[in-house]
């Protein structure tokens, strides 16, 4: 899903009629989204043009994607259902290397003459770049899987379920908030559904049925008279689910400190939704924070993007290479560091792993966009760097001969490369909970929630806010806060932090849209962690009066 | 057969039109021709095209709207997405602020976005742009990374009120950064332009190289309130932050334009009077559409006149709410500039940061238009008179409501690229005084 096609549909105050001329796919409706329009036998067949025509044209490797990209999104605001749209988008991307040179080229039109004539583009780019190459691709090997299929272990499509029943349930929890003190009440519903074949010239012939959904809203407070507003954004997560996500189940439910509510493997988004209401009218009148330094306790929905921007971007290969230094950055991480074997990234509480495989999250695959079967390994061990995200073409480049399963394009016409997998913190071995960890407190603050987040372009200067802030005295939790943003290094960070809690604890975070590359693409990402401690950080305060 | 002429673009929108059963009808056409090259370690990585056309077609039954797009233009095809949009929308549920199609509308005279130049740029012509700033790069011991996209579009929109609007637009956008091979200096240049014989990547990419030497082993500097010297880039960066005048929502409460008690700040001074904003489609360096997709007339108008707020942005729903006449969305932003250049603010100020762009720039507080960000690419320190030497880089917490409160000088004003803004702005370099610089990066 395109971030700029989410900004169009999602913003504030969209009326009247809405146009999605720059959408993604075609809009079309429900009934289409459940057609299946090619089987496996047609799209082997398409691939098979392809893959042929690139190696009568001089092709030495050769890879097919035939996607079918289909979303549909749902916005409301109060009681009002604001829009649904439905879209697809079908085509075919081809790569090619040629001259040890990579070329690539899509259509849309699903022939075999369409096809062979994108895959004669994308050989002919090759041809052109290749006067510029300085050094042949190399790929990793990856074994040939024939033909081979995986799907997403959803419980419940939700392109089957009613869209009664969806609006209805946004309209509900937008009710539940004007009920509960909200001025305003905007929710989204966010279903995606990437049918992906995948061919090589390997031998590779892979069928993909990928699902994620993401609930979300934003509940606002104004008060009148002191011309202050206050707004809480959900405290979902997009997952890799079906619409199972937003059937509630009461052991996925955690009451944590100061009666924050916190959900895990489900989401109750009329109960968040009454409780966002009642929060954004305690921040009106919430004590403003004291600047200073503090030991945050940070819960899993907050610290995942602190992990994404933190650990996730810096251990991206190409990064580090320079390939995105005109635009993301490079990287505080060197090859040099990496292969010390020594450099402290975190402390010894700090065992950070990638995972493709993960169930429920929003990166996992059977295979990625290169057809590397995916899998899990560890970047940080008890705080030390060991490993980075890599793709086929830049494995080699840190002397390992197997690729890490990161590639990824967002849609058919993108070409695919170097993405994050799920990076994640893992669970402290100690059982210790939550309450425990703000027992052993005696100044700090509990943020809850995902804020405003900003990173320098090598990782090393960051500052986060959150949703929800609540300060710690002595133990306990004393008050709500307002106006936090912490700042910190990267390295200090993570090697201050002093605890994560245990496994009870764990769960996910995820975002839809982590930017990346020129043009620039979207994928989706989860994080997860138990929450964790961080000695000594400086906290600032971010009111100010115009 | 991506860009169409005004009369192909009106048959075919007519043609699809002619299908519609449904009360109300529009249909619009968007196509565009892409070209890119993409380069990083003084290396080509990635080089591409695309093409596309799309075919949208919005129809309503009352209230209820349903739209379909599609990318084939034979009968059946314009036939089939008429059918399918009016079947959603017999689908759909009231929408309350649903507007019915506006009447043909007047556009106050012809389009600047076109250039022929741009039009006919060549894979070649990309090829040569990326040797000319590999080339000088690897002779600097420098590394570049850089890209260009260059484009070509048309839109056309056409109702069953008899609203038909057609224009067409090319654009250039080229940015390079520049990395020593030590890797403690780092430059940053870029172009934005609807006419491609202004852009010389050569000269851009000289820039960016000059920096980076210059910016070699930085030093540090204590955070704290800094006069600044915004470059156009980091100007219009924080500038464009506060050009989303909604009406709806200033009057909902939610704004930074909100009042304590009720109302907006329309009207009332919001910062230093020599601040004036405007935008004009019809503007020489960054010309854009003269109607936005709905087919409403873009006009010339005041944002903010000697520093007073002039007027929102009003979306033809809340227009009606509020009984006004609904005011489009701007599409540039013009600020007016002094006679300074660059170099004569340097020569004028006795301490403070010269800043070439800014990054990573979120929103931390909406009521106060809070931001945060960072340097990067080039940041100097100046004293009496002269860049003495190069600095690490800040991060800031600043708003640009504050920060056009503490102007000092307005320099010349120049086409700006923005970090990640989509709006084109004309924009004057900046001395600010009290910029809040709150903590040091060691980036480079």
């Amino acid at each position: 899903m395109k971030r700029r096609d989410f900004v169009q549909i999602a913003g504030l105050g969209l009326g009247g009629m809405m146009l999605p001329l720059n959408l993604m796919g075609s809009e079309v409706p429900i009934e289409v989204l459940l057609d299946v329009p090619l089987d496996t036998a047609q799209k082997k067949a398409l691939a098979d043009a392809a893959l042929n025509t690139a190696k009568s044209n001089g092709a030495t490797y050769t890879d097919v994607r035939i996607g079918r990209y289909l979303n549909q999104f749902i916005t409301t605001r109060e009681n009002k259902v604001q829009n649904i749209v439905n879209t697809e988008s079908v085509g075919v991307g081809i790569r090619v290397i040629v001259n040890g040179t990579w070329g690539f080229a899509s259509t849309n039109v699903m022939s075999t003459e369409g096809i062979k004539k994108a895959t004669e583009r994308a050989v002919a780019i090759a041809k052109a770049n290749s006067k510029f190459q300085k050094e042949p691709v190399r790929l990793a090997a990856t074994p040939s899987y024939g033909e081979v299929s995986w799907k997403t272990p959803i419980q419940k499509n939700s392109f089957e379920v009613p869209v009664s029943e969806k609006t209805s349930l946004l309209l509900n929890a937008n009710a539940a908030a004007l009920k509960n003190g909200a001025s305003f009440a905007n929710s989204n519903l966010f279903q995606i559904n990437e049918q992906k074949y995948f061919a090589s010239s390997e031998g590779s012939y892979i069928d993909q049925d990928i699902h994620r959904i993401w609930p979300t809203f934003t509940v606002s407070v104004i008060d009148r008279a002191s011309g202050k507003f206050k707004s809480r954004d959900a405290m979902s997560a997009p997952m890799g689910m079906g619409y199972e996500y937003l059937i509630p189940k009461s052991e996925d439910k955690i009451t944590g400190p100061a009666g924050v509510l916190l959900y895990r493997n489900t989401y109750d988004i009329v109960e968040d939704a009454t409780l966002a209401a009642q929060q954004s009218k305690a921040m009106i009148t919430a004590k403003s924070v004291d600047p200073g330094k503090y030991d945050l306790v940070l819960e899993p929905n907050h610290l995942g993007l602190t992990i994404h921007e933190s650990v996730g971007h810096p251990l991206e290969l190409d990064r580090i290479l320079g390939y995105e230094a005109n635009f993301a950055g490079t990287s505080f991480v060197s090859l040099e560091r990496l292969k010390s074997g020594t450099f402290k990234y975190g402390s010894d509480q700090v065992t950070i792993v990638a995972d493709k495989t993960q169930v429920g999250s929003l990166g996992a695959v059977g295979y990625d966009d290169e057809g590397v079967k995916t899998k899990k390994w560890d970047l940080i061990k008890n705080g030390v760097l060991v490993n980075l995200e890599a793709t086929r073409d830049q494995v080699h480049m840190i002397g390992q001969t197997e690729s890490h399963g990161c590639c990824y394009a967002q849609s058919w016409n993108d070409v695919q490369f170097q993405r994050m997998p799920n990076v994640s913190l893992s669970p402290g071995k100690d059982a210790y909970s939550p309450a425990q960890m703000i027992k052993d407190v005696e100044k700090g603050i509990y943020i809850a929630g995902r804020g405003s987040f900003s990173i320098d372009q090598q990782r090393y200067n960051f500052q986060f806010g959150g949703q929800t802030f609540y300060e710690i005295k002595n133990g306990e939790i004393v008050n709500m806060l307002n106006d936090v943003a912490y700042q910190s290094n990267t390295q200090e960070f993570w090697n201050n932090c002093v605890k994560v809690c245990d496994e009870k604890d764990y769960r996910l975070f995820g975002s839809f849209f982590d930017g990346k590359g020129q043009p620039s693409q979207s994928s989706a990402v989860s994080h997860g962690s138990s929450t964790a401690r961080f000695n000594g950080v400086n906290v600032i305060n971010t009111g100010r009066t115009i | 057969m991506a860009i169409l002429s005004k009369e192909e673009a009106r048959k075919i929108l007519e043609k699809a039109l002619s299908y519609s059963k449904a009360d109300g009808c529009s249909v619009s056409l968007n196509g565009t021709d892409r070209g890119n090259i993409r380069y990083a370690r003084n290396s080509v990585s990635t080089a591409g095209e695309n093409t596309n056309v799309v075919l949208g077609v919005s129809s309503n039954f009352g209230k209820k709207l349903g739209t379909a797009t599609i990318n084939e233009f034979d009968d059946a095809s314009l036939e089939k997405v008429v059918r399918r949009s009016e079947e959603l929308a017999q689908l759909a549920p009231e929408n309350p602020e649903f507007m019915d199609a506006l009447p043909q509308q007047t556009y106050g005279g012809e389009s600047k976005t076109w250039s022929e130049a741009t039009a006919k740029i060549t894979p070649e012509y990309r090829a040569q742009a990326a040797a000319d700033s590999i080339g000088p790069a690897a002779a600097k011991d420098v590394t570049s990374a850089g890209y260009l996209e260059d484009s070509r579009s048309f839109s056309a929109i056409l109702n069953n009120k008899g609203l038909f609007a057609y224009n067409k637009e090319t654009g250039v956008d080229f940015t390079v950064t520049m990395r020593t091979n030590d890797g403690t200096g780092s430059g940053w240049a870029a172009r934005s332009v609807n006419d491609v014989s202004k852009l010389n990547a050569a000269t851009t990419s000289k820039i960016a190289i000059d920096k980076a030497l210059q910016s070699r082993n930085a030093k540090a500097l204590e955070p704290g309130k800094y006069t600044v010297i915004l470059e156009a880039s980091a100007a219009a960066d924080l500038v464009r932050l506060m050009l989303n005048m909604n009406a709806r929502q200033a009057d909902e409460g939610r704004s930074f334009l909100s009042k304590k008690g009720g109302g907006t700040k329309v009207g009332e001074k919001l910062v230093d009077e020599r601040v004036n904003i405007y935008t004009d489609p019809w503007s020489d360096e960054v010309p854009s559409s003269p109607w936005q997709n709905d087919g409403q007339a873009r006009k010339k108008m005041d944002i903010i006149k000697n520093g007073v707020v002039s007027g929102l942005f009003y979306d033809r729903y809340w227009a009606t709410q509020k009984n006004v006449a609904p005011v489009p969305f701007p599409s540039n932003a013009i600020m007016e500039g002094g006679t300074a250049s660059l170099e004569d603010m340097i020569k004028d100020t006795a301490k403070g940061v010269l800043v070439t762009r800014f990054w990573y720039i979120r929103p931390v507080d909406p009521q106060t238009l809070l931001f945060t960000g960072l340097t990067r690419d080039g940041t100097f320190y100046i004293e009496n008179g002269k860049i003495k030497y190069p600095i690490k880089n800040f991060r800031f917490n600043e708003s640009p409501i504050i920060m056009l409160n503490n102007l000092e000088t307005l320099g010349k004003a120049e086409r700006a690229v923005t970090s990640e803004g989509q709006l084109s702005l004309f924009i004057p370099n900046m001395k600010i005084r009290d910029f809040t610089f709150s903590s040091l990066s060691d980036a480079v």
